[in-house]
């Protein structure tokens, strides 16, 4: 029989109880963006888009039984970085999964390691096509292709007018540029469309008139142009000074938000291909997990535009967890397994992988959606 | 043709901050005999300065420019009296790495202050350029211009016709000899590397409204001084001129006309004819052999 004194140090000992679950190790999920350096924009974003997720699983009761923590190391926009950030996190934190590492070059770069240590990654923004055809069974992208972009992009032609009859393209001289260059050039080539100039800039460039008065003189009527969120900035600042005079379509997903309170002078319409238009939540595929995020995102007063990119970090986050839910252990190659049964509603709608690359060795590739955002003196639009 | 016309526009402009950078570079190496690696972190520095007074406390665009630069010659002096001071007989090596570090602290310190994501710096220019037959070019852009010749002449004149300027001549001819005649040569020290760090954070001001501001962007600027010094000739003022206005042509135009892949490449290409054809550089500095 209880008497009071037993009472008394049970309800003593029930907070601490309760907390029993928590106070176990957490586990550890390692995340390498580009905090610094050329494209640190993006890489800002992408990392808080995965700090919130982080919060928003630990409130509801961890990942199997215990929370999440979020281990992030800067690349420093840099390939060599990027992979001495992975092996940190590897040897050093002990993580049994990695999130990155936003450029292509610098999750290519990473890429061997994964091989070395065996331990997966989730990749968020890359999307150079090699990265999931080349081989590698420990690469998980749910960022899309180059080749779907393109090809998404392509069927929203019908919506320009005046109709895009010649294209031509600035494109930042590195993977994700050359790739993204590449696969616009066939899927709107195929689709009949002319094909003019490619000019390139090295991701440091910010004086890019050169380049800017070269396409200048072709007859192209539309401009893709690729590369981060600083020179998209940049490009189309100069592409006004320069009188270009052609529409500026740019890719991968980045958005300029810089121009939001910096606009472009009256009569410059810039369109902008995204997987999330946060200013349209409610067109997103799952609404009420498109207006979570962005709410938590709010509540913490970020950069409002920064949510275009920082639902990557949030989807890649959601899908580790529904890994290590499947896998039941926080071991590497129990969630390798375990992602290829990941069903998953994301920001950017539905998340499953595909098998891609030689057989034995498949890479997983995620389908996600494409959409096209204008933006015209400071105001954005759903196209 | 038009094409050309435009490139020339732009290799102006370019090439004009190219100067401005570069001078600051040689000035210190010509009187003080060190390399000046933080030169670019200084430019980071002006241009921080500058989006700082300007979008956080609200301050004239012109007075922020004027602000940003004197707090880029308070800067130098700084280091000047804490870290060169101390090493002014050490070897030009051991001097070279504590300017390293001092680069070093000074990036990691803007990244930590400010954070690894681009600013722009809001101007009172039009956002529409100003148009000239088949030219074009942006009202602040042509400011920027304006200012660094105003600057270039306005240093010319600091050197050619004031008392410091004569104390730094001197000493960049012959330090010893220059002492001996009475010039105070730590002054004349600290004097040099404030001027040649406003410059730098001059440009700094000048460039960040024009570009964006980031914690890194003086490390492709400052290989570019360094580029533009050694084309002129080491601590060559007239050399650091003609030799931004060069580079700043040369990367244009063959960017333009031949590919703007390598367009960087492009200004390495000259500086390795010209070094071929003049070890010295374009305009030797001249000073006292022996």
């Amino acid at each position: 029989m209880m008497n009071r004194r037993t009472l008394l140090l049970a309800g003593l000992a029930m907070p601490a109880l309760s907390r029993a679950g928590f106070a176990a190790d957490p586990i550890r999920i390692g995340m390498t963006q580009p905090l610094t350096g050329a494209v640190a924009a993006s890489g800002n974003y992408v990392a808080n888009g995965a700090k919130i997720a982080a919060e928003v699983l630990n409130a509801s009761g961890g990942v199997l039984g215990r929370p999440v923590e979020l281990i992030l190391e800067d690349n420093k926009s840099n390939p060599r970085e990027a992979v001495a950030a992975a092996e940190k996190l590897v040897l050093r934190d002990k993580v049994p999964v990695l999130i990155g590492a936003w450029s292509s070059t610098f999750t290519l770069a990473i890429m061997p390691k994964l091989m070395e240590y065996k331990v997966p990654m989730i990749v968020e923004t890359s999307s150079a096509a090699r990265i999931t055809t080349s081989g590698n069974p420990w690469v998980f992208r749910i960022a899309p292709t180059s080749e779907m972009e393109a090809v998404a992009f392509a069927e929203l032609l019908g919506k320009f007018t005046p109709a895009i009859r010649k294209i031509g393209f600035l494109s930042v001289n590195n993977d994700f540029g050359r790739g993204a260059t590449e696969k616009f050039w066939a899927a709107l080539g195929a689709k009949g469309i002319a094909i003019g100039r490619t000019e390139t800039m090295t991701p440091e460039a910010t004086d890019l008139a050169a380049q800017i008065t070269a396409l200048k003189q072709s007859d192209a009527d539309t401009v893709f142009l690729t590369t981060g969120v600083e020179q998209q900035t940049l490009a189309l600042r100069q592409a006004v000074e320069q009188r270009l005079g052609k529409r500026i379509v740019t890719t991968g997903g980045s958005f300029p938000d810089q121009l939001l309170a910096n606009p472009l002078p009256p009569g410059n319409t810039s369109f902008h291909i995204l997987f999330y238009a946060p200013w349209f939540p409610e067109r997103a595929p799952h609404p009420r997990i498109a207006e979570r995020y962005t709410a938590e995102w709010n509540r913490k007063g970020w950069e409002f535009a920064g949510l275009t990119e920082g639902f990557r970090g949030y989807d890649a986050m959601l899908t580790v967890a529904e890994a290590l839910k499947a896998a039941g252990k926080p071991e590497a190659e129990a969630i390798r397994q375990a992602l290829w049964t990941v069903k998953l509603a994301g920001v950017n709608g539905d998340i499953s992988f595909a098998k891609e690359g030689p057989a034995g060795q498949e890479s997983g590739q995620n389908r996600p959606n494409v959409s096209v955002v204008t933006l015209s003196e400071g105001k954005t639009g759903l196209l | 043709m038009d094409q050309a016309l435009q490139h020339l526009v732009n290799g102006t402009v370019l090439g004009g901050t190219y100067a401005l950078l570069g001078i600051g570079l040689t000035l210190v190496f010509g009187v003080m005999r060190v390399v000046n690696f933080t030169h670019g972190e200084l430019y980071a520095f002006g241009a921080y300065m500058t989006y700082a007074a300007v979008s956080l406390l609200g301050l004239d665009f012109y007075l922020s420019l004027a602000l940003a630069t004197l707090l880029g010659m308070a800067l130098g002096a700084a280091i000047e009296f804490l870290l060169l001071r101390p090493m002014r007989r050490a070897d030009i090596d051991s001097t070279m790495l504590v300017m390293i570090g001092a680069a070093l602290v000074l990036q990691n310190g803007e990244m930590w202050a400010w954070g690894g994501v681009a600013k722009l710096i809001p101007n009172p220019f039009p956002g529409t350029p100003l148009v000239v037959g088949p030219v074009s070019v942006l009202p602040l852009r042509l400011f920027v211009l304006v200012v660094s010749i105003a600057l270039l002449l306005g240093f010319w004149l600091l050197l050619d016709r004031t008392r410091i300027g004569m104390a730094m001549r001197a000493t960049f001819q012959d330090p010893e000899t220059a002492a001996l005649m009475g010039v105070r040569i730590n002054w004349v020290n600290s004097a040099t590397f404030a001027i040649g760090s406003g410059l730098a954070a001059a440009a700094g001001a000048l460039l960040g409204p024009v570009f964006m501001v980031s914690p890194t962007m003086g490390d492709l600027v400052g290989l570019k001084a360094f580029a533009i010094v050694i084309l002129g000739g080491l601590g060559s003022l007239p050399g650091a001129t003609i030799g931004g206005f060069a580079l700043g042509f040369v990367e244009e135009f063959a960017g333009g006309f031949v590919s703007t892949e390598y367009r960087d490449a492009f200004g390495f290409l000259l500086i390795i004819l010209i070094l071929a054809l003049k070890p010295q550089g374009l305009v030797p500095a001249k000073e006292r052999i022996g």
